[in-house]
C-alpha cells in the first residue's frame, strides 16, 4: 500500500493541541511524523486545502441490528453508514435478537465486524440477562469476549439495588456501565416530552423527571461504588444540573449527547411525524439550552448519535406505534457543526473533540487522536460545504432521518481505517 | 368566502370564520330535521365509510343518520370486526377502503394524530371522529353549536368544563372553539387530570370548584376516562365524586340561567347526580340532537357544498 500524503489540511487534532495548516503523513496503516524522500514520491498525494483533517470520529452509541434484526441494519451497512459520516470506531449496543448477554453472541458480532465493517465496530454486552432488568449478566465472560462497557441500553436497570450490585461488579474489571437513564414506571406508553406540546397534542408525555432520577441514582450508586457510570443520550437541564454536582464531587461519572437533542425541540411534533420520535424524547428549548451548556463547560463529555435505523413501514405508523429512534451516522457532523460551531460559537477544534477525543476518552478507546505511531483512523471534511442528504440514497439500511431531504452544511470528504480509503464522497458540485 | 378545506382533522386549525359557517351550515339542517321527510338528497351516489377502530355509541350513530339523511350510502366497521385485528396496519386497511370506492372516511382512533396521518396518505377526505386524547372536532362544534343556539353571543361568557381535561379530546376541541369564540374558559378537576400546561392554550386553570363554579353560565361534565389511565391519578372514584361531583348545592353556584352540559357517556352519581343529568338546566339530549346537524353540515362541507346553497339542496 502505498503512502499517503494529504497537502495543506487544517489539521484538528484536540488530544495533541494541534490546530494548523499543515500535512499529514500516513504509512503502513499508521500515522507518522514524516515519509521518506522515496516514500514521497511514491505516495499518493491528496489536495486537502481548504480541508479539515482530523482523527476519524468516534461514536459510542449506535444500533447495528445484528443479530436478529438485520431487515433494519447490518453491521456491513451500518459501518458503510459510520464511513460516510466520518466514524472511524463505533460501540455498538447490545440490544440485538438475541440480545448480545453472552460470550457467544459477542463472538457472533466480532466475527461479523471482522468479516464485513469498514470501521472498527465495538460491542458492548447487556448488564442483566435478557435485559430483563432481573439477573446479572455473566459481566466477566463478556469482558473477556471483548465487550467495552455493559449496558441495557433501552432497557433501564430499574431495580436499584440490582443497579448497585452491577456497578460492584463491574467494577472489579474496571468497565464501564453505560446507563440508558429511564424511570420505567413514569413512562408507561409516552411516547413524547411531556409539557405544554404533549398536551396540546394528547400525546403520553415522557417527564424529565424520570430521567432526572435515575441520573441521581446512578451519580449515588457511581460514588458508593466507585464505578464508572456512563449517563447516556441525556436530554433533560435537571440532569444535567446533577451530573455538574456529582462532577464537582469528584463522581466518576460521565454523559453523552445526541445532535438531535442539541438540535430539536418537542414543538416540532405538531406534525406527528414519526421521524421526530424518539427516547428520550426531543425535550424543550430550555433543556436544549442546557445540554449545549453541558458541552461548552465539559459536564457533558461528549457527542453520540444513538444511530437507530428502522425501516420506512416500521415508522410509517400510527404515531402511538411507531418505533423509537432516528438514523445519526451521516447527520452527525454537520448537524453538530451547525449547532455549535456555527450557532454557540464552539471552536471548531472543540466540535471535533466532543465527537474524537473525549467519546473514545469516555470508554478508553485507542481512538480518537493522530499521534505519531497510530493507526490512520482520519476524517477529512469540508466544514462548509452545501449538500442536500438524501436519506433514501444514505449507507444505512433505513432512512428514518428527520434531516431527510434538507441542506446541511459540512460534508466528509473522505475517511481512512488503517490508512484504507473507506469513504470518499463524490467530486462536490 | 367558500368552503376550501376537504378533510375536518382538528378545531385548532379552523378559523373562526369557519366554525361561523359550519354552524350555519347546521342550522340549515336542523330545520330539514324538524320536517316530516328528513332527508335530502346532497350526497346521493356518495359511500362514506365510518372507520371506528374505537368504541363510540352516540359519535358512530350520529354519523351514519347524518350520513343516512343526506342520502349518502353507509358502511361501518369497527375494531373488533375489522382485519386490523389479523394485523393490518392503519395505512392498508384505508387504502383498501379508498381502494373499494369510498367516498369520504370518517375515522375514530385510539392514536393522537391518526386522522391527519390518515389524510396525508389517501386522495379522499378524512373527518375525525375523535383521536386519542387529541380531538374530537364534531363534538366541540355540536357543543358550541349548542351554547349558541342556548346563550347566543359566547364573547366573554364563562364556560366552565369540569373533570377528566387530560385524557379528554373533548375538552381540547371544546377548549379550541370556545377560545375562538372569546369565551373565557375554566377547566376544573383534581389537579392530576387538568395539569396547569393547559394554561398555555389561553384558558384558566382552577382546583377550586367553587370558584370555577361561580357564575359560569355552561357547565361542561366530562367522564372520568378508566381505559387511558394508568393509575394514581386520583384516589378513588368516591373521593372524585366528594371532590368534583356535581351535585344541587354545587350546581346553585353557577349563573342563575346556567346550562348544564356533557358530551356522555355519563356515569350517574360520579360526576353528576343523577337528577341533575334530567333536569331542566340539562341539554344533554340538545347535545345528542344537534350532533345530527353538526355532522351533517360536516360531511357536506367536505364533500365541497358551500354553506349558502344548503337551503336548495332540497
Amino acid at each position: 500500500m502505498p503512502a499517503l500524503w494529504i497537502q495543506k489540511a487544517r489539521i484538528i487534532d484536540p488530544a495533541n493541541r494541534r490546530d494548523a495548516v499543515g500535512d499529514l503523513f500516513i504509512e503502513g496503516g499508521r500515522v507518522v511524523a514524516s515519509l521518506s524522500t522515496a516514500a514521497r514520491k511514491r505516495a499518493r498525494k491528496i489536495d486537502a486545502r481548504g480541508l479539515v483533517a482530523c482523527p476519524g470520529l468516534v461514536d459510542i452509541h449506535v444500533h447495528f441490528r445484528e443479530p436478529g434484526q438485520t431487515h433494519k441494519e447490518t453491521i456491513a451497512t451500518g459501518s458503510r453508514a459510520a464511513a460516510a459520516g466520518g466514524f472511524t470506531t463505533v460501540v455498538c449496543m447490545p440490544n440485538t435478537s438475541p440480545p448480545a448477554d453472552n460470550a457467544g453472541t459477542i463472538q457472533f458480532i466480532k466475527d461479523a465486524a471482522q468479516r464485513d465493517a469498514v470501521v472498527k465496530v465495538l460491542p458492548t454486552g447487556c448488564i442483566t440477562v435478557g435485559m430483563k432488568g432481573q439477573a446479572l449478566a455473566p459481566i466477566g465472560s463478556l469482558r473477556r469476549a471483548g465487550v467495552v462497557a455493559i449496558t441495557d441500553d433501552g432497557d433501564c436497570v430499574q431495580s436499584n439495588e440490582l443497579m448497585r450490585r452491577a456497578l460492584e461488579y463491574a467494577r472489579m474489571f474496571d468497565l464501564p456501565v453505560m446507563d440508558h437513564c429511564q424511570d420505567a414506571s413514569m413512562t408507561q406508553g409516552a411516547v413524547m416530552n411531556e409539557g405544554v406540546v404533549s398536551t396540546r397534542l394528547g400525546l403520553r408525555g415522557w417527564p424529565n423527571a424520570a430521567e432526572d432520577l435515575i441520573v441521581s441514582r446512578n451519580a449515588i450508586l457511581s460514588e458508593y461504588s466507585g464505578a464508572h457510570v456512563h449517563m447516556q443520550h441525556i436530554s433533560s437541564r435537571f440532569s444535567v444540573e446533577i451530573l455538574r454536582h456529582a462532577k464537582s464531587r469528584g463522581v466518576r461519572v460521565t454523559a453523552e449527547a445526541t445532535p438531535h437533542h442539541l438540535a430539536l425541540t418537542d414543538d416540532l411534533l405538531s406534525t406527528y411525524d414519526t421521524h421526530l420520535k424518539m427516547n428520550p424524547p426531543l425535550r424543550t428549548e430550555a433543556d436544549r439550552q442546557a445540554l449545549i451548556a453541558g458541552l461548552r463547560d465539559g459536564t457533558i463529555d461528549c457527542i453520540a448519535t444513538d444511530h437507530a435505523p428502522h425501516t420506512d413501514y416500521e415508522k410509517d405508523k400510527e404515531f402511538d406505534f411507531a418505533p423509537n429512534g432516528i438514523l445519526g451516522l451521516e447527520t452527525a457532523l454537520p448537524v453538530s457543526l451547525e449547532v455549535l460551531f456555527r450557532k454557540n460559537r464552539f471552536s471548531l477544534s472543540r466540535v471535533v473533540d466532543l465527537l474524537t477525543r473525549r467519546p473514545a476518552d469516555v470508554l478508553r478507546l485507542p481512538a480518537g487522536r493522530l499521534t505519531p505511531g497510530v493507526p490512520a483512523d482520519v476524517c477529512l471534511f469540508d466544514p462548509d460545504e452545501k449538500w442536500r442528504y438524501d436519506a433514501r440514497a444514505g449507507q444505512s439500511k433505513s432512512s428514518n432521518s428527520p434531516w431527510h431531504g434538507q441542506t446541511l452544511r459540512g460534508r466528509v470528504r473522505l475517511t481512512l481505517v488503517d490508512g484504507k480509503v473507506v469513504h470518499e464522497a463524490p467530486a462536490s458540485a | 368566502m367558500p368552503w376550501t378545506r376537504r378533510h375536518l382533522l382538528t378545531i385548532e386549525e379552523l378559523s373562526l370564520a369557519e366554525i361561523d359557517q359550519i354552524h350555519a351550515t347546521a342550522a340549515a339542517f336542523k330545520k330539514i330535521l324538524g320536517r316530516n321527510v328528513k332527508k335530502v338528497p346532497a350526497l346521493r351516489g356518495k359511500t362514506i365509510v365510518n372507520l371506528f377502530l374505537e368504541p363510540s355509541t352516540r359519535t358512530r350513530m350520529a354519523f351514519d343518520m347524518a350520513a343516512k339523511r343526506l342520502s349518502a350510502d353507509v358502511i361501518s366497521l369497527d375494531g373488533a370486526s375489522s382485519s386490523t385485528t389479523k394485523g393490518e396496519t392503519l395505512r392498508d386497511t384505508a387504502q383498501n377502503i379508498q381502494a373499494l370506492n369510498a367516498d369520504l372516511i370518517v375515522l375514530r382512533h385510539a392514536a393522537s394524530g391518526s386522522p391527519l396521518y390518515l389524510s396525508r396518505i389517501l386522495n379522499i377526505p378524512v373527518v375525525n371522529a375523535g383521536d386519542g386524547a387529541h380531538e374530537h372536532p364534531t363534538q366541540g362544534l355540536l357543543d358550541t353549536f349548542t351554547m349558541r343556539e342556548r346563550l347566543g353571543d359566547l364573547r366573554g361568557r364563562k364556560v366552565t368544563i369540569l373533570g377528566d381535561i387530560l385524557f379528554s379530546r373533548v375538552a381540547r376541541s371544546n377548549i379550541h372553539a370556545l377560545t375562538k369564540m372569546g369565551a373565557a374558559v375554566t377547566l376544573c378537576g383534581p389537579s392530576t387530570l387538568v395539569p396547569g400546561w393547559f394554561t398555555d392554550l389561553g384558558v384558566t386553570v382552577s382546583h377550586d370548584l367553587k370558584s370555577a363554579l361561580a357564575d359560569a353560565e355552561v357547565v361542561m361534565l366530562l367522564r372520568i376516562q378508566h381505559e387511558r389511565q394508568s393509575a394514581g391519578h386520583f384516589p378513588s372514584l368516591g373521593e372524585y365524586t366528594s371532590m368534583f361531583g356535581l351535585n344541587k348545592t354545587r350546581a346553585s353556584w353557577l349563573h342563575p340561567k346556567a346550562i348544564i352540559m356533557h358530551p356522555g357517556p355519563i356515569n350517574r352519581g360520579v360526576e353528576i347526580d343523577s337528577d341533575l343529568a334530567d333536569g331542566e338546566r340539562s341539554v344533554i339530549l340538545e347535545q345528542v340532537t344537534n350532533g345530527i346537524a353538526v355532522r351533517m353540515a360536516v360531511l357536506y362541507l367536505c364533500f365541497g357544498g358551500q354553506p349558502e346553497s344548503v337551503a336548495v339542496v332540497d
